[in-house]
């Protein structure tokens, strides 16, 4: 009993973490199974979600804010996407990557323009923020409420992949970039719809995310965006339960290690973790057979 | 015989270049201010420039598109200020504060040198035989996440005898120590940096120019076809990635002997980053392009767009001005780069007198044209 209530807090910390980051890497999954592009911008979309939200909420209430949020960081996907991807289609992977990686630069340093390189504290959202106890240990309604948000959010977005038209596109379009043209299958349109749909996710995760951190800086979505595309190929890139369940695993297992003192790996963790996973199984826990990473 | 005539003729005109620019250094730095700040830009670009050009060694020449530079110069730094730490001041408390210091060593700048670039090839060399299998994006992700791991270990309290912990390391022997040998005058610091950084980079350029560098090259435009020629893929590819990372190495401990302290937390993913957008910048591929970025990028970012950040310099009276706006136009500059000139640039070309020549001859024809 002693060691559940020991061991509690960081167990549901980790299921918490780990839904935010199944969110995030949602993002990363779906771009690299369209474009095959590790959107190194996609953690400082989810950061900017986060500073958009400490901006608005100075300015407005909540009720308006958090709609607006998630219509801005929206919009900041897709802006990046259509400026920053899109001139690049036929030139080979790494200079979109390089792009990638200038997209992440200027975002940062915008975000450190806009906050004087202060961290910024984030608002407290009423409700999420409260503190509940389960099973004696304590902890925020936000840690309770985020499996449940994110589960539903996956459903839901398996559903939309599986049942629309948009979601069938998709599906062809990572299948075969090429045919999927052919077929007269709007391709641009589908990979704008992609960023669209892993922008909003990354809100939404950062919404529960900063709520359990109180603040924001500029270099806050680094990390944890390389921590999401860790799991998006722990998972198999590309499969969408795949990057969900490899998320989760990720942050339960850094939650336990910070449990058992060893904070200064936690991050180490997941990269060891990556290595691993790219050398035995390269393919991930549910990717596709045919593969070209090794 | 002309061509043998033209190479004899550029080594005299590179050697002349040199030595007057050698020499143009050392008389700046007799002269000038120490503290004028055309030195710490000269001093810090020497020292991107070596490794802007050790990281295009890699991805520009053997085409494995690594993002491990960060660590490497981590090892360099650490190992460079571990040796070359007097032992008085590791006995001491001023540095070691919450720790005993496990190494009692005590090594002159050179050695220290050469073992940071050591220790960082040999890292290099061990997770090469996992990583060089890795093709492309993962390659890279795989190499940024063993930079991450290393900066993680070298903060790692159980390491405390020997990295410090977290904390920083200080009084090593850095710029302002440096002594002609055997006498007590002091050694220009710029002078010092473009010595050992450019020797550094002639070695990279003669190694690119051998038999194992058209190797190199080879793999990067097609590793089938590479093998099928005879290389072999994997040699190859893990000397480069060793080589690269030594001169990494020998870069972060430059960087440390500029820096006068070194702490692990500088060594971040977005240093690894900035290279990368030198080397970007400069043209993947072109040791001069990545030599003359890496001054045009510290210059910007040190001195010439300083003005943005003052706030006392607004024109048009809004507060757009402050703090932290040159980096953003910085940037904007960086992406416009990235999405319309992504040659940089010098593309792949590099610096030939030849080309200097020609330049100067189809200038003087067309002025006869002109003025027929």
């Amino acid at each position: 009993m002693s060691f559940l209530q020991n061991s509690l807090p960081y167990i549901l910390a980790g299921i918490s973490v780990g839904g935010q980051y199944a969110l995030i890497a949602i993002g990363y999954t779906m771009v690299y199974g369209i474009l095959r592009l590790i959107n190194f911008a996609h953690g400082d979309v989810f950061m900017a979600a986060g500073m958009f939200m400490v901006f608005l909420s100075a300015s407005m209430p909540l009720g308006a804010a958090i709609p607006l949020v998630l219509l801005l960081t929206v919009l900041l996907g897709f802006l990046i996407e259509r400026a920053a991807y899109k001139p690049l289609r036929s030139a080979p992977r790494m200079s979109v990557m390089i792009s990638a990686i200038g997209v992440s630069y200027l975002i940062q340093n915008c975000a450190l323009y806009f906050t004087g390189g202060l961290a910024k504290v984030y608002p407290q959202l009423p409700w999420l923020s409260d503190t509940v106890t389960v099973f004696g240990a304590v902890t925020k309604r936000v840690t309770l409420i985020t499996p449940v948000l994110t589960i539903l959010l996956v459903i839901g977005l398996s559903l939309f992949i599986k049942h629309t038209k948009v979601g069938i596109a998709m599906r062809a379009v990572s299948k075969d970039f090429e045919t999927a043209r052919l077929m007269g299958i709007k391709v641009n349109s589908v990979i704008s719809a992609t960023f669209i749909i892993g922008s909003l996710l990354a809100a939404v995760g950062s919404l529960l995310y900063f709520t359990n951190y109180a603040s924001v800086t500029p270099t806050s979505g680094g990390m944890p965006g390389l921590k999401c595309f860790v799991a998006a190929v722990f998972g198999g890139i590309g499969s969408i339960p795949g990057a969900v369940i490899g998320a989760f695993i990720i942050g339960i297992c850094e939650n336990i290690i910070k449990g058992l003192g060893w904070t200064t790996f936690s991050d180490a963790f997941t990269f060891a973790l990556l290595i691993i996973i790219l050398l035995v199984k390269p393919t991930g826990l549910f990717g596709e057979k045919a593969t070209d990473k090794v | 015989m002309d061509l043998r005539k033209n190479k004899k003729r550029d080594a005299l005109l590179t050697f002349i270049a040199i030595a007057a620019m050698l020499t143009v250094l050392l008389v700046m730095e007799l002269t000038m201010k120490s503290t004028s700040i055309l030195f710490t830009v000269l001093k810090k670009g020497m020292i991107y420039a070596l490794v802007a050009v050790s990281m295009n060694l890699l991805n520009g020449f053997t085409g494995l598109f690594s993002l491990g530079q960060a660590g490497f110069m981590l090892i360099g730094a650490y190992t460079y200020a571990i040796l070359s730490m007097p032992t008085s001041v590791k006995l001491g408390d001023t540095v070691y504060k919450y720790y005993d210091c496990a190494i009692n060593l005590e090594l002159g700048i050179f050695p220290s040198l050469l073992l940071a670039g050591l220790f960082a090839a040999v890292f290099a060399a061990l997770i090469g035989f996992p990583v060089l299998r890795l093709k492309s994006d993962y390659l890279a992700i795989a190499t940024l996440g063993f930079a991450e791991i290393l900066r993680a270990v070298f903060q790692w309290d159980k390491m405390g005898p020997v990295t410090n912990g977290a904390n920083v390391l200080r009084q090593y022997k850095d710029l302002t120590k440096l002594r002609i040998p055997f006498t007590d005058i002091k050694f220009p610091p710029t002078l010092f940096c473009f010595l050992v950084a450019g020797l550094c980079i002639a070695i990279i350029v003669l190694l690119i120019n051998s038999s194992y560098g058209r190797a190199f090259k080879a793999i990067r435009d097609d590793e089938i076809a590479a093998e099928a020629m005879g290389i072999n893929l994997f040699k190859h590819k893990e000397m480069s990635f060793v080589i690269s990372s030594f001169f990494a190495g020998v870069s972060g401990a430059l960087l440390a002997m500029y820096q006068y302290t070194v702490q692990a937390a500088q060594f971040k993913t977005a240093m690894t980053y900035e290279i990368l957008l030198i080397v970007v910048i400069g043209g993947i591929g072109s040791v001069t392009g990545s030599c003359i970025a890496s001054f045009l990028f510290i210059a910007c970012n040190e001195w010439w767009l300083r003005f943005l950040d003052e706030s006392s310099n607004n024109i048009l009276g809004l507060n757009i001005l402050r703090s932290g706006f040159r980096k953003v136009v910085f940037s904007v500059i960086i992406m416009i780069i990235v999405l319309f000139f992504s040659k940089g640039i010098m593309g792949e070309r590099e610096f030939s007198w030849n080309w200097l020549h020609k330049r100067k001859k189809t200038a003087a024809t067309e002025e006869v044209s002109g003025d027929g």
